[in-house]
């Protein structure tokens, strides 16, 4: 009387399934090489990170927190990374910060182009618009799933998955720099003869930077956040850290791994916001 | 009679998407305001025919909305046309393929901008040499030329400096030093002085003038300011709703103005502050050159009755005058040694009002020269209580 009726089923769930497999039967190669490709720029990345010595990082990073604010910014930034040491969470943060470094690279590449193409064609934006709504919207938890379907476990899926997280900030925020770009400014660009080319390589670009740039510093912040839930599909880091010590019940353990998470998050943060920042003053 | 340089012909402009139909209407005669509610276009110039001469300042006037902003745009093909033609030195750029319109903006055509259309993240040269940069020009000429245009417009020193770091009245010159390092034929100013507040505006007008007086540009100049209008222009075009009202030099529109309308924008503007001598004089009924024989000189006077004449060189530079009578009495074949180089001379952007003085001293008439000390024309008392009355 009260619960659904058994005979009442119309499931969507078989035809998904036979699509992904049909995806990776005709398509597999596409995504053998895609997984090649970020496991070739992650390993890259890794080694450079781990050539890098300690101090020389923490040294670096009170020099930008001293540059771009304050004495003081420069000291809380490096305690901040030498707690990530003293927790003993170093060698996972570099591997954190691997996919995040990754994640938004792909997202340059990704959305600068596309954030552009939006700007000029009223076409695509009225394409692409709801779609960046939508994924805007979905909860972090629903992008592990296809990343699974289509690559399985580790840390391939988990720059997928963080990478498609993190995208639309960057997209919205270039198409909104670029067609903010006062009119009149244009108009002077146009005056001269510019080419199209010129017109986005010296005009449009250079005058959208900063609002472009706090696109940059949102989708690392996303990537940060979802580079800790993509632990669940495989990735190692800190994240894993604060997963394992839920399984086991280590309050501590678990605590000191997401002070670490938050550290890292509030130092990128402030590093990319204080480069924002310096664009903005040349406006 | 002087060349066309820019030849305005039935030129309309829609915005909008219903083009068709709202030329249509505009040939019913139906009212703009009445095509707009029923088409949702916007009529920004309607069916204007103007021709700017070589070499001299023109301004558009009008209230906001009338349009003008829409038609010097066109100028450059920022607007396209939606009818008619615009020909540049007798080329009708409303044809022109991508690539020779590009010529023609890299070239020919520059622009001002009201709110200067600076970019704020290039510093005072690096924004003044954009035109050139563009077209791929070597650095050093780049940068030789782009200085000589800053130090035209005075802000020699400011090189480095961003646009956000300077007044408006400087953010200005950086605007019109950049449009002159084209070395263009052609000035297109679209209310350059409309964010300057009066002071600075005055300031400017003069340079503008100053500097004009030596480049020989043609010179497009828009404005809302009655005043701006009549000081700055040789001749001026009056715009209502996008059509013309009435054009001609500024006298002309004391003397004879259209309509009631024309008379109310005039009413407040006084004449003798404002009027030129520049457009209220007149080229001289007869001239001696440096060299020229008596006997010639005396028929040229006999012939015009007149009593005295000015004497130019070559380059049209006033040397002096010869009187008649002088002339008359001289035993050489040529004039040199009769003419008088203690001569009454104005400077061609001189005010009416400046005259009276120099008039008072002399029944000749006064000449009219420019920064280079070149005749331009002459103006005699009753010239000048014409212009006023
Ligand atoms: N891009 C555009 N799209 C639609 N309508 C426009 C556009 N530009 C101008 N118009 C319309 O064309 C008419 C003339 O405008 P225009 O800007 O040429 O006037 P203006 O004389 O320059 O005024 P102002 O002194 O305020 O600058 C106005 O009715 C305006 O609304
Ligand atoms: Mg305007």
């Amino acid at each position: 009387m009260f619960s659904f009726p058994e005979g009442l089923r119309f499931q969507i769930s078989g035809p998904i399934d036979d699509f992904v497999n049909w995806l990776l039967v005709n398509l597999g190669g596409f995504f053998d090489a895609i997984t090649r490709f970020i496991l070739t720029i992650f390993n890259a990345i890794e080694v450079t990170l781990n050539i890098i010595p300690w101090w020389l990082m923490v040294i670096a990073l009170f020099y930008a927190g001293y540059k771009l604010y304050s004495l003081k910014m420069g000291i809380a930034l490096s305690a901040m990374l030498l707690s990530i040491g003293f927790f003993g969470l170093w060698d996972m943060m570099l591997y954190t910060l691997a996919i995040v470094i990754i994640s938004v690279l792909v997202s340059l590449v990704l959305g600068l182009p596309l954030g552009i193409f939006m700007a000029k064609s009223d076409r695509t934006k009225r394409i692409v618009m709801p779609i960046l709504d939508a994924m805007q919207t979905m909860p972090s938890f629903v992008y592990l799933l296809p990343a699974v379907m289509l690559f399985g476990f580790g840390k391939v899926p988990a720059v997928f998955a963080t990478t498609t997280y993190a995208l639309p900030p960057l997209i919205r925020l270039t198409y909104l720099g670029i067609s903010n770009v006062d009119k009149e400014v244009i108009e002077a660009g146009l005056s001269f003869g510019s080419t199209p080319k010129q017109m986005l390589m010296k005009i449009e670009l250079p005058q959208a930077l900063s609002t472009i740039m706090t696109g940059v510093n949102q989708t690392t912040m996303m990537a940060m956040a979802m580079v800790v839930i993509s632990s669940m599909i495989g990735a190692e880091g800190i994240g894993e850290q604060v997963l394992i010590s839920i399984r086991r019940l280590e309050v501590g353990q678990g605590f000191q791994a997401g002070l670490g998470i938050v550290f890292l998050a509030i130092i990128l943060d402030r590093v990319l916001q204080g480069f924002a920042n310096r664009l903005k003053e040349t406006e | 009679m002087e060349n066309k340089k820019i030849e305005i012909k039935d030129l309309t402009l829609v915005f909008g998407d219903k083009k068709e139909e709202a030329l249509k209407m505009l040939e019913q005669g139906i009212t703009i305001q009445e095509i707009r509610e029923k088409t949702g276009t916007a009529v920004g110039v309607n069916d204007i025919n103007i021709d700017i001469n070589e070499g001299e300042m023109f301004v558009i006037v009008g209230l906001s909305g009338s349009g003008k902003s829409s038609l010097i745009r066109c100028m450059n093909m920022l607007n396209i046309p939606t009818k008619g033609q615009l020909l540049i030195d007798g080329e009708d750029i409303t044809k022109y393929s991508k690539e020779q319109l590009m010529d023609l903006r890299r070239n020919k055509v520059a622009m001002v901008f009201q709110h200067f259309g600076l970019l704020s993240h290039r510093t005072v040269l690096k924004n003044v040499e954009y035109g050139l940069e563009v077209q791929g020009v070597s650095e050093e000429e780049i940068t030789k030329k782009a200085m000589e245009a800053i130090e035209l417009v005075g802000l020699k020193g400011w090189e480095n400096y961003f646009p956000r770091q300077l007044s408006g009245g400087m953010k200005q010159r950086v605007g019109i030093a950049r449009a002159l390092t084209n070395e263009p034929e052609i000035l297109l100013m679209d209310e350059p002085f409309g964010a300057l507040d009066p002071l600075i505006r005055r300031e400017m007008q003069s340079e503008l003038l100053s500097m004009e007086d030596y480049m020989e540009k043609t010179i497009v100049f828009i404005t809302h300011d009655m005043n701006e209008a009549f000081k700055l222009g040789d001749r001026i075009a009056l715009l209502k709703d996008g059509e013309l009202v009435q054009i001609g030099q500024p006298k002309d529109f004391f003397e004879n103005p259209a309509n009631d309308y024309v008379k109310s924008f005039i009413e407040d503007v006084d004449k003798s502050r404002v009027l030129r001598v520049r457009t209220v004089m007149r080229q001289p009924f007869t001239l001696a050159r440096k060299g020229e024989s008596r006997e010639a000189v005396i028929k040229k006077l006999e012939s015009f009755d007149r009593e005295f004449c000015f004497v130019v060189d070559e380059d049209r530079k006033l040397l002096g005058y010869v009187a008649y009578k002088d002339l008359i009495k001289l035993d050489k074949s040529n004039i040199n040694e009769a003419i008088v180089t203690d001569v009454e001379s104005l400077h061609r952007n001189a005010y009416l009002h400046e005259v009276w003085g120099k008039l008072d001293k002399s029944n000749y008439d006064v000449a009219i020269t420019d920064k280079a000390g070149r005749l331009r024309g002459v103006i005699s008392y009753e010239d000048a209580v014409s212009a006023l009355a």
